[in-house]
């Protein structure tokens, strides 16, 4: 029996039953990596084959491994959130999902690619290149979580983590046809994750089913007295959540995301996932998110100005890659800083560290950075009223399957607006989960967006794993 | 001739002396080899997250209650985003629009009189590391110990007149904050400092003239110097007709003048933005108020205290007060003997005069209080002389014995035992027949010659007024 | 449209050195991105409160307590270049 395409919980059972061991596992993974890994190029980098098997303790709760975005600091390893600024970077510490993981016996097994610096929603804005879509090795998997999803629908992993800024856990998960969870802000510590927008930056799950997606959760959610912005609110045992029965549940179906642009199969998918729910007994209304269509200018103004501040740090001086001026233009110290930067740096980051520069600075704050600040409460407060009546909200993942390598490349702006169905529960700081819910006549995954009220988590693991036990998306697999 | 006013505004930096810095669990400590106090937070490393020393907040509260500031009831931090090595996020954490306190102030005594000098605002922020410059080798290098240390900006109005004014105004501000316990105040170390915003106009004018702030200033001396030559310059610019132009200018202490920095200053853009990192504090008046009754007694209540109940004279109370560990030492002794007066004069006297030449403060002295009191005791028993007892006192200090001891030990008792001082004079007088016939014939003064012969032959330790008093008998007498 | 002026401005805010080129392409695709943002400009948002955080945290402390420092081979590990203990940069006019 092959174990590389099986979930975590599967496998647990297994290493249970004594009909597998997590070296069993590992070996299997690593055999899988090495056949479809030339094709996908799902890795910044995997760990030594020695190490890995070294550190697996048989004993622990879930000795499984675990693939981890490259953005997430793992001490002793090079970390560099795919991009060259960060080249040879071995952080001294590592994160607190990380030390939470390894508590519970998981060992990393490979770090995953990503666009660089979380800036992009194809995978393509990455240091080592692109990472390709498993259901269609032309396409790009999503980003910026493109390498976390891409190893799991290739089975190359059997779970990762990723982050979420403004869809980048959920859009990948929806182009590859897997669960991907991002968490009410607060909920997962993202001390050690290294921030791209820090007000809205979330870590969470990718896995190959609900099921998963709940355990990886118990292994990483709760507070963090490192992160003064995590929630010191009790974290339930989600597998409980995993009920199939959405009887008398509300489920609002906001109006405002159902309008041009989005691809007929998509919609098609999502109003035959609501017929399943339906049927389950959720019951389901039109409601108004009114600011929607603000979603994404506010969020290139908020995500880029915090961007801009926290990737000032990377200038030469302290770790990473810097440059040796030849010749002096403006002083040596200035000179180092800014050839590294333009050495380091690829375009999105740059364009992304301009705008956001260019929203803070005298004489644009009030009109951008503080109006966007303003728009987010707007947002934030559509959610709110919203709530009030429904237990979650559903919309598609993403308003196409997933896009051709490089037809967005030149345009930066229609990149931007494939993520506006994500952005949205950022920020609100809502959760959200995407769950396949069907494919494209190209056999490209379709991917289903459910977003709750804040550390409403249980409630999204419900609605999703009852629409998963009744369809069974989850389980196809590529052809890889 | 036009009449200038010349118009001064300071920004003073204040390290908390807290055991840990203001966002990490780095010790606070100053003198470590470099680079041996620093964790990815202070480090600024990518991913790691700041989290408020709590005691920084209560420090600042207390800065602000001694202040007599506006508190704002929620205060948040803000990024203030340049790029320098010392800087290693690429951002300082700072306040920008909801700092701790604004509209404050501060009675100064100044040129004979007190003066309320107004504090605009007082914030709270990180210190940045320490830049060292390696000319020799041709590089700068960075120890990020200091990076991270809790620091307090206080910012005056520009209510100060005179560089005299502004001497007066640190030294006021100074005491204060060496009362909250909350600094080691040295200019020395780095844990005060000081930059300086000076403009002069001619007098009665409304609007400012074109200021120049000036760094690197190490000692309030210094602050003065600079200050002075600053007010200099610009009215010869002005005079001359010349245009000065707004710019940070550095203090040279051996050349005694300021000089425009070198390095070309960039139009500033500091891009301030909320934190994110970090959540909104409330310092709302049940919090405040908790600070509030923890506060310590501030320089001018203390002054008012220590005249009213113990009646020292006001030059007395003054000096005491200069250092409260002192006037503390004052009123520990004072429980204990009730002579004041005396009290006050051995501590503004020898104490001090000891802890000056030792460089130290009364705390690292070894003289707990009734030692001082046990000293005291003994000189007023006539047990030592005066001049005795602060040879006994500089033993003491030494040693960490007490009076009784060191005189026991040294054998510097007086000796006040008439048989035996009988036997010396007797001597003294057969030595000296020709001073004794002096003073026969009515030459009083001779009589000091005789009793220091005696002392000398008691190496000291007689008692000089018994003595005295034997000679004279024994002249009239004989 | 920014002109290539406040694009080399931001640029060197940003402590990133542009070619000329490069300084057309962004010229180009951040006057989108802001035309685009324009938008929000429509919206009325007077007397709307700005969110800064999502989530209604307040007064996060830690206590005034040691915990361990890097070693000094820990912290200079990552350096790209040092001397005597401390990192080494070009050297800063003052």
């Amino acid at each position: 029996m092959n174990l590389f395409p099986l979930t975590a919980h599967e496998l647990l059972d297994l290493i249970k039953s004594k009909a597998a061991t997590p070296q069993n596992i590992f070996q299997s993974l690593s055999e899988r990596t090495a056949s479809v890994e030339g094709q996908v190029k799902a890795f910044a980098r995997t760990r030594d084959e020695k190490t890995v098997l070294a550190e697996i303790d048989p004993a622990a709760n879930v000795p499984l491994p675990i693939t981890i975005k490259d953005n997430i600091c793992i001490k002793g390893e090079e970390t560099t959130c795919a991009s060259k600024i960060l080249k040879g970077f071995r952080p001294p510490y590592s994160a607190t999902v990380i030390e939470k993981l390894r508590q519970k016996g998981c060992v990393v097994q490979a770090q995953a690619n990503m666009d660089e610096f979380a800036f992009g929603s194809s995978t393509e804005n990455s240091a080592y290149g692109p990472t390709r879509n498993p259901w269609g090795l032309d396409r790009v998997p999503g980003g910026s979580s493109g390498g976390s999803a891409a190893a799991v629908a290739a089975d190359e992993a059997i779970w990762a983590l990723g982050s979420d800024t403004g869809g980048s856990i959920r859009q990948p998960a929806s182009f590859c046809g897997i669960v991907g969870l991002k968490p009410t802000y607060g909920r997962v510590s993202r001390y050690g994750l290294i921030a791209f927008a820090s007000s809205l930056d979330q870590i969470g799950p990718l896995t190959k089913d609900v099921t998963d997606c709940a355990l990886l959760m118990n292994l990483i959610a709760g507070h963090d007295e490192r992160d003064s912005t995590s929630a010191d609110v009790p974290v339930p045992d989600y597998t409980k959540a995993l009920i199939k029965d959405v009887k008398g549940m509300k489920i609002g179906i906001p109006k405002e995301y159902f309008i041009e642009g989005m691809d007929p199969e998509v919609k098609q998918a999502v109003d035959a996932a609501v017929e399943v729910l339906r049927k389950a007994g959720a019951v389901f209304t039109e409601v108004s998110l009114p600011h929607t269509e603000y979603a994404v200018a506010t969020y290139y103004i908020l995500a880029t100005a915090e961007a801009s501040s926290n990737l000032a740090r990377f200038d030469g001086v302290q770790y990473g890659l810097r440059a040796q001026p030849e010749k002096t233009r403006k002083t040596p110290l200035i000179d180092l800083y800014e050839e590294t930067r333009d050495k380091g740096f690829g375009w999105e980051a740059k364009r992304r560290i301009m705008l956001g520069t260019y929203a803070l600075s005298s004489g644009y704050y009030d009109a951008y950075y503080l109006r966007g600040l303003k728009v987010r409460t707007l947002i934030k407060n559509d959610f709110d009223s919203v709530f009030k009546e429904f237990d979650a909200v559903i919309t598609p993942t993403s308003p196409s399957t997933a896009f051709k390598i490089g037809e967005k490349a030149a345009d930066p702006l229609s990149m931007y607006l494939s993520d506006i169905y994500t952005i949205s529960a950022n920020l609100a700081g809502i959760p959200a989960i995407s769950i396949p819910c069907g494919f494209s006549k190209e056999k490209l995954p379709i991917g289903l967006q459910i977003l709750g009220k804040p550390f409403a988590e249980e409630t999204l693991l419900r609605i999703a794993y009852t629409y998963e036990q009744n369809t069974g998306w989850h389980k196809e697999r590529t052809s890889l | 001739m036009k009449e200038f006013e010349t118009v001064i505004g300071l920004e003073v930096h204040l390290q908390f002396k807290t055991e840990t810095k203001i966002f990490c669990g780095c010790a606070n400590r100053f003198g470590d080899e470099p680079n041996t106090l620093t964790c990815p937070v202070c480090l600024g490393l990518p991913g790691s997250l700041p989290v408020l020393n709590r005691k920084v907040l209560r420090y600042a509260i207390r800065v602000a209650l001694a202040l007599n500031a506006q508190i704002n009831p929620v205060v948040k931090f803000d990024r203030k985003n340049y790029y320098y090595p010392d800087l290693p996020k690429g951002y300082q954490i700072s306040q920008y629009d909801l700092p701790i306190a604004h509209d404050g102030s501060i009675v100064v005594s100044t040129a004979g009189q007190e003066k309320k000098i107004g504090i605009k605002r007082a914030h709270l922020e990180e210190d940045a590391g320490k830049l060292i410059h390696d000319g020799a080798n041709n590089c700068s290098l960075v120890d990020y110990n200091r990076t991270g240390t809790p620091l307090m900006e206080i910012v005056s109005e520009p209510d100060l007149r005179t560089p005299q004014e502004a001497y007066d105004y640190l030294t006021a501000l100074k005491l204060t904050l060496q009362y909250l316990d909350v600094s080691d105040c040295d200019m020395e170390k780095g844990s005060l400092r000081c930059d300086a915003n000076v403009s002069v106009r001619q007098k009665g004018a409304k609007e400012f003239g074109v200021k120049a702030e000036i760094k690197n200033l190490n000692s309030f001396k210094a602050v003065k110097s600079a200050l002075e030559f600053e007010e200099n310059r610009h009215r010869a610019m002005i005079l001359a007709g010349e245009k000065i132009v707004q710019e940070t200018r550095l203090w040279n202490d051996e050349k005694a003048a300021t000089f425009p920095m070198r390095s070309k200053e960039e139009a500033h853009d500091y891009r301030y933005f909320p934190e994110p990192d970090l959540v909104p504090f409330s310092l709302a008046p049940n919090a405040v108020e908790e600070v509030r009754r923890d506060m310590p007694e501030m320089p001018h209540a203390k002054l008012e205290r220590l005249l009213k109940r113990y009646s020292l004279v006001e030059y007395d109370a003054h000096i005491l007060i200069q250092d409260p560990h002192i006037a503390d030492f004052f009123e520990r002794c004072a429980e204990s003997y009730k002579d004041w007066k005396k009290i006050c004069n051995w501590i503004i006297g020898p104490v001090q005069q000891e802890m000056n030449s030792r460089k130290c403060g009364i705390g690292e002295l070894k003289l707990p209080p009734q030692n001082l009191i046990g000293l005291i005791e003994k000189v007023e028993q006539g047990v030592v002389s005066n001049l005795v007892g602060k040879d006994v006192l500089i033993m003491m200090l030494d040693t960490g014995k007490d009076a009784q001891t060191i005189i026991a030990e040294k054998g510097l008792a007086q000796v006040s035992d008439t048989g035996a001082l009988e036997k010396i004079v007797e001597a003294i007088l057969n030595e000296n027949q020709k001073v004794v016939a002096q003073i026969k014939e009515g030459k009083d003064s001779a009589m000091g010659f005789l009793v220091g012969q005696a002392m000398k032959k008691t190496q000291g330790k007689a008692n000089p007024k018994l003595l005295g008093d034997i000679i004279k008998r024994r002249i009239t007498d004989g | 449209m920014l002109s290539k002026e406040e694009v080399r401005y931001i640029a060197s805010l940003s402590r990133i050195d542009l070619k000329d080129q490069e300084i057309e392409v962004f010229q180009k695709t951040l006057t989108a991105i802001l035309d685009y943002i324009e938008k929000l400009k429509k919206l009325d948002v007077s007397g709307i409160a700005p969110t800064s955080h999502v989530l209604p945290l307040q007064d996060v402390f830690r206590e005034d307590r040691t915990r361990p420092s890097l070693t000094k081979v820990e912290a200079l590990r990552i350096a790209p270049a040092q001397a005597k203990g401390s990192f080494k940069v070009p050297q800063v006019i003052e």
